[in-house]
């Protein structure tokens, strides 16, 4: 027995290698693109079993691709989890963890600092299927565990929030999750595994939009769901039960650590078919394999663009907790030491009076940063949610939702921090 | 994927015991080797229902090329193969004791694997007994604990990663065929 066999690999080894062995045939280094729907059965046993789940093995693309398969894996080890599924979309992914957890008549208690998306799918989409949910300050614990019921079946929320930047309070949430026997649900986009893995943290599932820093070229939309494989189900009806729609199998008994996500892939992905392409799924996996060398660059720039902006006059306030001034800054510290993110907000000050009116001129002023409605593209994205997204609301309902006037959000990109500087610079002095 | 000449990691999977105990019981060079080596594995208590999940472990063990003789006092023929009411009435050598009984009865399991000669003792999830463990392990047998033989074999094989799992196999050498 050789004594390296037990060998743990490092982060950046296992982004390049993790989930991919070259395979027998041709050898192919790169990963392949399998863009096929389905496979060739052996005979007609082998095809029995793999619809029983008695074998591994793909028999449809909607389920499961080999291609697909090296993203799932090489994020799960990633993330120190025991298995991935990758969906459609970061949307598509959360959706499915709560369809494959949740019943009518449950709850979820979440923060309230979410990308705004989802918050529409949990108050109004959830909501259809009489599932409830209670929205809590992030940082206020005592809040969270007062929300709980006996109904409540999980706790959710963004390592990072959007776009107020709250940082999530890790450890303190898992072990209250733990305590009332319900997972802690993260969703952990915006730091990536590379910044944050809420697994170590003892967060149960995991959630992405790998649309963002983990494809990182902005040119993909995929969502993946990670467990840990440490949650023990058992008493989780929805998961431990005899599944009607598979002749009574009992997923948790039958797969254990990896039960929740065999449902959810078996079951929820297979009846509301949002799959992934193998071609998004291929260059997913082309961003994974940079991820620290971008993420590094990332929160560097981030944090030279964050100082340079609460320094100058026309900047009513940066939240970034990579600023020592920042509420989140200890938080920051503890569970993102190499750094926060990339994706901040700033409030600009009014021009005239008149805050909207600055933000309006600031974006149009920008020469570098693209103005659009996406965040963890390797290139700087801005956008002004009072000018854009939340225009139809007014000054009070904007502040209602912690969205000042002049709020104006940024994804840092990897360009050259002086000229990102420059181009700010040039844009505030046009105010 | 194929059973690959990288390194394998220790990753906890849902288990109940202590560190120390997964060391004893659970170590995965030890495992790896043990599904290398063994050919024929006998099932205590595999069940002729084809949703328990000893039918889905005796199912995937005998397509990835495993001699499988089940064990149980109902008789009868279960995948087609002769079922055997205990360990001393099978003919033939086996490797290995796959057990989905209760923890109560591995005493009396042990000593039949002792005296047919196996060569290692495999408790399924959650089946826990340290005393008959010891023993068999005193006697030089191989004990496996609170794990699933499937779902050790999948991750090695590297056949869980067509799920998605995480195999923890890193390699840069073409596979095995």
């Amino acid at each position: 027995m050789s004594p390296d066999r037990n060998r743990k690999f490092g982060f950046e080894t296992r982004m390049l290698h993790a989930g991919h062995i070259p395979d027998p045939h041709v050898g192919a280094r790169a990963v392949p693109i399998y863009q096929t729907t389905s496979y060739v059965f052996q005979d007609a046993e082998q095809a029995a079993e793999l619809f029983d789940l008695k074998l591994y093995g793909n028999i449809y693309t909607r389920i499961s691709n080999p291609t697909t398969a090296v993203f799932e894996e090489r994020l799960a080890s990633l993330e120190s989890g025991t298995g991935a599924v990758a969906l459609a979309s970061g949307m598509a992914a959360q959706f499915a963890v709560f369809m494959t957890l949740l019943e009518p008549g449950d709850e979820i208690v979440a923060s309230a600092q979410l990308y705004g998306g989802t918050v529409t799918q949990l108050t109004h989409t959830l909501k259809k299927l009489s599932i409830g949910v209670h929205f809590v300050d992030p940082s206020d614990l005592k809040a969270w565990e007062a929300a709980i019921t006996k109904k409540t079946r999980c706790l959710f929320g963004e390592t990072i929030g959007n776009p107020g930047g709250a940082i999530l309070d890790l450890e303190a949430l898992a072990s209250l999750a733990n305590s009332r026997h319900i997972p802690l649900i993260v969703d952990n986009t915006f730091a990536t595994p590379y910044l944050c893995r809420p697994i170590d943290w003892g967060a149960t599932i995991i959630t992405h939009s790998a649309t963002k820093f983990l494809g990182g070229h902005g040119n993909s939309i995929g969502g993946a769901v990670v467990d840990s494989g440490e949650f023990n189900f058992a008493r989780f009806p929805t998961i431990a039960d005899p599944s009607p729609s598979y002749h009574g199998l009992r997923f948790f008994d039958t797969f254990g650590h990896y039960g929740f996500l065999m449902k959810l892939r078996t079951e929820t992905l297979r009846d509301t078919g949002a799959c992934i392409s193998p071609m998004n799924a291929f260059l997913l996996i082309q961003g994974l394999e940079t991820l620290s060398l971008r993420m590094e660059r990332h929160v560097s720039n981030a944090l030279g663009v964050a100082k340079f902006l609460a320094e100058h006059p026309k900047v009513a306030k940066v939240n970034y907790a990579g600023l020592p001034n920042s509420p989140f800054h200890a938080l920051a510290q503890k569970y993102l030491p190499k750094g926060p993110g990339a994706v901040f907000s700033f409030d600009l000050k009014p021009v005239g009076g008149d805050a909207r009116e600055a933000g309006r001129r600031f974006i149009e002023s920008l020469k570098l940063f693209s103005h659009l409605a996406n965040v963890g593209d390797a290139r700087s994205l801005v956008i002004h949610p009072a000018s854009t997204t939340h225009q139809q609301l007014s000054d009070e309902e904007l502040a209602a939702g912690s969205v000042g006037p002049g709020l104006v959000r940024l994804s840092v990109g990897l360009e050259t921090l002086e000229d990102l500087i420059w181009d700010l610079d040039q844009a505030l002095a046009a105010l | 994927m194929g059973l690959g000449s990288g390194a394998s990691c220790a990753i906890s999977l849902n288990t109940e015991l202590t560190p120390e105990q997964q060391a004893l019981y659970q170590d995965p060079d030890c495992i790896r080797d043990l599904l290398d080596q063994a050919k024929t594995i006998a099932i205590v208590g595999l069940s002729a229902d084809r949703q328990k999940a000893s039918y889905f472990v005796a199912t995937y063990l005998k397509r990835e090329g495993y001699r499988v003789i089940p064990v149980n006092p109902r008789g009868g023929k279960i995948l087609g193969e002769t079922v055997y009411p205990n360990l001393k009435s099978i003919p033939e050598k086996v490797d290995v004791v796959d057990v989905f009984r209760p923890a109560d009865e591995l005493p009396a399991i042990v000593d039949d694997a002792i005296a047919i000669g196996a060569k290692a003792v495999w408790m399924q999830l959650r089946i826990i007994n340290f005393e008959a463990a010891e023993k068999a392990r005193t006697a030089g047998l191989t004990v496996v604990m609170d794990k699933c033989i499937k779902m050790e074999l999948g991750r090695f094989s590297g056949s869980l990663h067509w799920a998605g799992m995480n195999t923890e196999i890193i390699s840069a050498r073409v596979a095995r065929r």
